[in-house]
C-alpha cells in the first residue's frame, strides 16, 4: 500500500515521570492522513494528543519515531505545516492585519507590500472580519475574534498541513458553531490538509472526514479511525437528520465514556499500535453491514 | 469622578506647597534690625570731606553699607553720584560692596523662599552666560552634566542591551555569568570612582566610566529577565514561520520584551542622574554637581538651592522622557 501523504511511523514518546522514572505517554504509534484531508482528533484530557501535534508541527522532537510529509522526514518547524494554537498566539503589539501580514511576508519574502496586504485581508475576509476591527490590537478584541485571526493567519501561509490544538476550546457555543462554519468554508475553498484536535464530539462529526480515537493515558493509543460516512456539505441542523449521524455519535461516546478507560495502559511490547478502521454506515446496502460496527465495538474489547 | 480626583489632589499639591513654603518662610524670616548702615567716625568723615566728597554723598553710601576703605576709593573717582550711577553704580566700577539683595541675614544663614526666588529667576531668565571658568550660567552647567549622562548611559546601553539579549536567550551564558553580574551590581558607584581614577587617571574619563558601570546593571538584568520571560506560544509562532534568529529576535523577542526592557532603562537613567552629581562633587571642574559643591563652599546657600532644585527638575524631566516611552511600547495581552 502506498504510503498516506503524511505518515506517522511507530512514534514513541517519554518523559521523566518527577519521580525517577519514565512516563511513556505513548508508544510504536502508527496511522497516517491522506491529502486533502479533514481529520479530527479525539481524546481524553491528558492522552497526548497536544504531544502528538507538538511532534507534527515539529515544535518538539519525539522519543522515537518518525514523521514523514511527502515522503520527506519531519524535523524542526516549517512554513508547510501551520499551526494554529489554543490560545491564539497573536502577537499582542501588533494589530489583527499586522499579525496576518506577519505571517504572510516570512512565507512570501518576495511579495511586496500590497500584495501581502492584499491577500492578508483576502484571509481575514474569509473568516468574517473586514473594516476597522483588522486594525484593532489583540487585547482590543473578543476571543472569536482572536481565534478567527489566528485560523486566518495559518490559512494564508497555504501551508500543507495545518494543524489545530482545540482551536474553539475557549469559546462560547454560539461563537464556536459560527467559527467552525468559517473554518469549514476556508477549508473547502483551499483543499488543505487538516489535523485538528478536539474535545468536542459534535464538532468532530461535523467537521471531519475521519476521527481518530485515543485511548487515555499513559501507554495511550489511538485505537480507531471512524469515517463520517455523512456527505459534504454538512449543516449542523441538518446532519442530525441524518440516519448515520447518531450511530457514529453513539459509537464516539461510548469509546470516550467508557472504552478509553478500558483500553488504556496496554503496553505495545513491541509491536505497531495502528488504529482500527471502523465504519458505520447504515445507508449502505448489505443489510449485515449495518449491526457489523456494533459488534465490532463488542470483540474489540478482550 | 476622575477629573475630580484631579482637581483635588492638584489643590491638595498646592495647599502642601504653600505651606512649606510658608514655614521655610517663617523659620527663616529675621526681624529688621534697622539700617544697616555704617558709623562713621568723625575723622573718617573729615577725611572724605577733604577729598572733595559731598555729606549727602557720604552718608548716602555709608547707610548701604559701604565701609570707609571703599569710601575712600569712592571720593578718589572724584565723580558725582549721579554720575556714578549712570555709570552703573559703585559695584561696576570696581569697588567691592556688600550686596544687601543675596547675603544671608544676619542671624539665620539660610535663605529664605523669597531669596532663593529671586536667585531662580535670575538663573532661568540668564541660563547661558559665561563669566570665567567658575563663572557659568546653570544651563551651561547642567549641559556638561547632561552631556556626561548621555554618553556613559549610550554606552552602557550599547553593552548592556546586546548581552542582556544574549544571557536572556542562552541558559548556559546566563549561569556562567550570573556570578559576576550579583557580585558587581550592588557595588556602589562611587566605590568605583578611586579605581576609575586610579586607572584611567584622566578625571572626565572617570566620571564617564562610573556613570557607565552604574547604568549597566539594571540595563542588563531587566533586558536578560526580560528576553528570558518572552512567551513560549511567541517563540513558537516565530519558529513556524521559519524566522531567522536575527529576525525573531528583532520582530518577536525584542517588542515583546521592550517594556521590560524600558522600566530598566528608566531605572538606569535615574541612577546615572543620582550618580553624575556625585561624581561631579568628587571630581570638580563643571556640571551641576560641582556647582552645588561650589556654591556650599562660597556659602551662597541661595544659590546651591536653586541649583539642587534644578536636579531635580531635569531628574524629572528625564524619567517623564522614558515613562512617555514606557507607554510607546506597552501592550495589553
Ligand atoms: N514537557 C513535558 N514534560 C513532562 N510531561 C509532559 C510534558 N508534556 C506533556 N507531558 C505529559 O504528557 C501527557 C500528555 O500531555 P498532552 O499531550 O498535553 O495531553 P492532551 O493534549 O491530550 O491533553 C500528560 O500526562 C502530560 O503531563
Ligand atoms: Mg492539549
Amino acid at each position: 500500500m502506498a504510503k498516506p501523504f503524511l505518515s506517522i511511523e511507530r512514534l514513541t514518546q517519554q518523559f521523566p515521570d518527577g519521580a525517577g522514572g519514565t512516563l511513556t505517554v505513548f508508544e510504536n504509534s502508527t496511522f497516517g492522513v491522506e491529502k486533502g484531508e479533514f481529520v479530527c482528533i479525539l481524546g481524553h484530557s491528558g492522552c497526548g494528543k497536544s504531544t502528538i501535534m507538538n511532534i507534527l508541527a515539529g515544535l518538539a522532537e519525539p522519543t522515537s519515531g518518525v514523521v514523514k510529509m511527502d515522503g520527506k522526514h519531519v524535523s524542526g518547524p516549517s512554513l508547510d505545516r501551520g499551526v494554529v494554537f489554543q490560545n491564539y498566539s497573536l502577537l499582542p503589539w501588533l494589530s489583527a492585519l499586522k499579525n496576518v501580514t506577519f505571517g504572510v511576508k516570512a512565507r512570501y519574502p518576495g511579495w511586496s507590500k500590497d500584495k501581502v496586504e492584499a491577500h492578508a485581508k483576502e484571509y481575514l475576509a474569509m473568516v468574517g472580519l473586514d473594516g476597522e476591527v483588522i486594525n484593532r490590537k489583540p487585547s482590543q478584541l473578543s476571543g472569536g475574534m482572536r481565534q478567527r485571526v489566528s485560523i486566518a493567519r495559518a490559512f494564508a501561509n497555504q501551508p500543507k498541513l495545518l494543524l489545530l490544538d482545540e482551536p474553539f476550546g475557549a469559546l462560547d457555543a454560539l461563537t464556536r458553531g459560527t467559527i467552525q462554519d468559517e473554518l469549514i468554508k476556508v477549508w473547502s475553498q483551499t483543499e488543505q490538509t487538516v489535523f485538528m484536535i478536539t474535545h468536542d464530539i459534535d464538532e468532530a462529526i461535523l467537521l471531519a472526514d475521519r476521527i481518530l480515537l485515543m485511548t487515555n493515558g499513559p501507554f495511550a493509543r489511538v485505537a480507531e479511525s471512524v469515517e463520517i460516512t455523512i456527505p459534504r456539505p454538512r449543516n449542523r441542523t441538518e446532519i442530525v437528520e441524518h440516519p448515520n449521524y447518531y450511530a457514529i455519535r453513539n459509537h464516539l461516546v461510548q469509546f470516550l465514556g467508557q472504552r478509553s478507560k478500558e483500553l488504556a495502559g496496554q503496553q505495545s511490547h513491541g509491536d505497531d499500535q495502528s488504529p482500527e478502521s471502523v465504519v458505520i454506515d447504515k445507508t449502505a446496502t448489505p443489510p449485515e453491514a449495518q449491526s457489523e460496527p456494533a459488534t465490532l465495538r463488542a470483540v474489540s474489547n478482550e | 469622578m476622575i477629573r475630580n480626583l484631579d482637581m483635588r489632589s492638584s489643590l491638595l499639591s498646592l495647599v502642601i506647597l504653600i505651606a512649606g513654603l510658608f514655614i521655610w518662610q517663617v523659620t527663616t524670616y529675621v526681624p529688621d534690625t534697622g539700617p544697616i548702615g555704617v558709623e562713621l567716625s568723625q575723622a573718617e568723615e573729615d577725611a572724605l570731606l577733604a577729598n572733595n566728597m559731598l555729606p549727602e554723598d557720604i552718608e548716602f553710601y555709608a547707610s548701604q553699607g559701604v565701609e570707609f576703605a571703599q569710601l575712600e576709593q569712592i571720593a578718589s573717582l572724584n565723580l558725582s553720584r549721579d554720575m556714578i550711577e549712570a555709570a552703573g553704580g559703585i559695584r561696576a566700577l570696581g569697588i567691592s560692596v556688600p550686596d544687601q539683595d543675596s547675603a544671608p541675614a544676619p542671624g539665620s544663614l539660610f535663605p529664605s523662599p523669597t531669596l532663593v526666588g529671586k536667585e531662580l529667576w535670575a538663573t532661568v531668565t540668564d541660563p547661558f552666560y559665561v563669566n570665567g571658568t567658575n563663572d557659568m550660567g546653570y544651563g551651561i552647567q547642567m549641559g556638561y552634566s547632561l552631556l556626561r549622562v548621555v554618553i556613559g548611559y549610550a554606552l552602557a546601553a550599547l553593552v548592556a542591551i546586546p548581552l542582556g539579549f544574549l544571557i536572556g536567550m542562552s541558559p548556559m551564558v546566563y549561569k556562567a555569568l550570573d556570578p559576576f553580574i550579583q557580585v558587581l551590581k550592588p557595588i556602589s558607584p562611587l566605590a568605583w570612582m578611586p579605581i576609575a581614577l586610579f586607572t584611567i587617571g584622566d578625571s572626565e574619563l572617570s566620571s564617564l566610566f562610573v556613570i557607565f558601570i552604574c547604568s549597566l546593571w539594571p540595563m542588563l538584568t531587566n533586558t536578560a529577565f526580560g528576553v528570558a520571560n518572552v512567551r513560549a506560544d511567541w517563540v513558537n509562532v516565530a519558529r513556524t514561520h521559519e524566522l531567522s534568529a536575527l529576525r525573531t529576535a528583532v520582530t518577536v523577542i525584542l517588542p515583546a520584551a521592550a517594556p521590560t526592557i524600558i522600566t530598566g532603562m528608566r531605572i538606569s537613567i535615574g541612577i546615572a542622574w543620582l550618580v553624575i552629581v556625585a561624581a561631579e562633587m568628587l571630581v570638580g571642574g563643571t556640571g551641576i554637581g560641582y556647582v552645588v559643591w561650589n556654591e556650599w563652599n562660597g556659602l551662597r546657600l541661595d544659590r546651591m538651592i536653586v541649583a539642587i532644585l534644578l536636579i531635580g527638575v531635569v531628574g524629572m524631566l528625564l524619567d517623564a522622557a522614558f515613562a512617555r516611552l514606557q507607554r510607546a511600547v506597552e501592550y495589553a495581552e
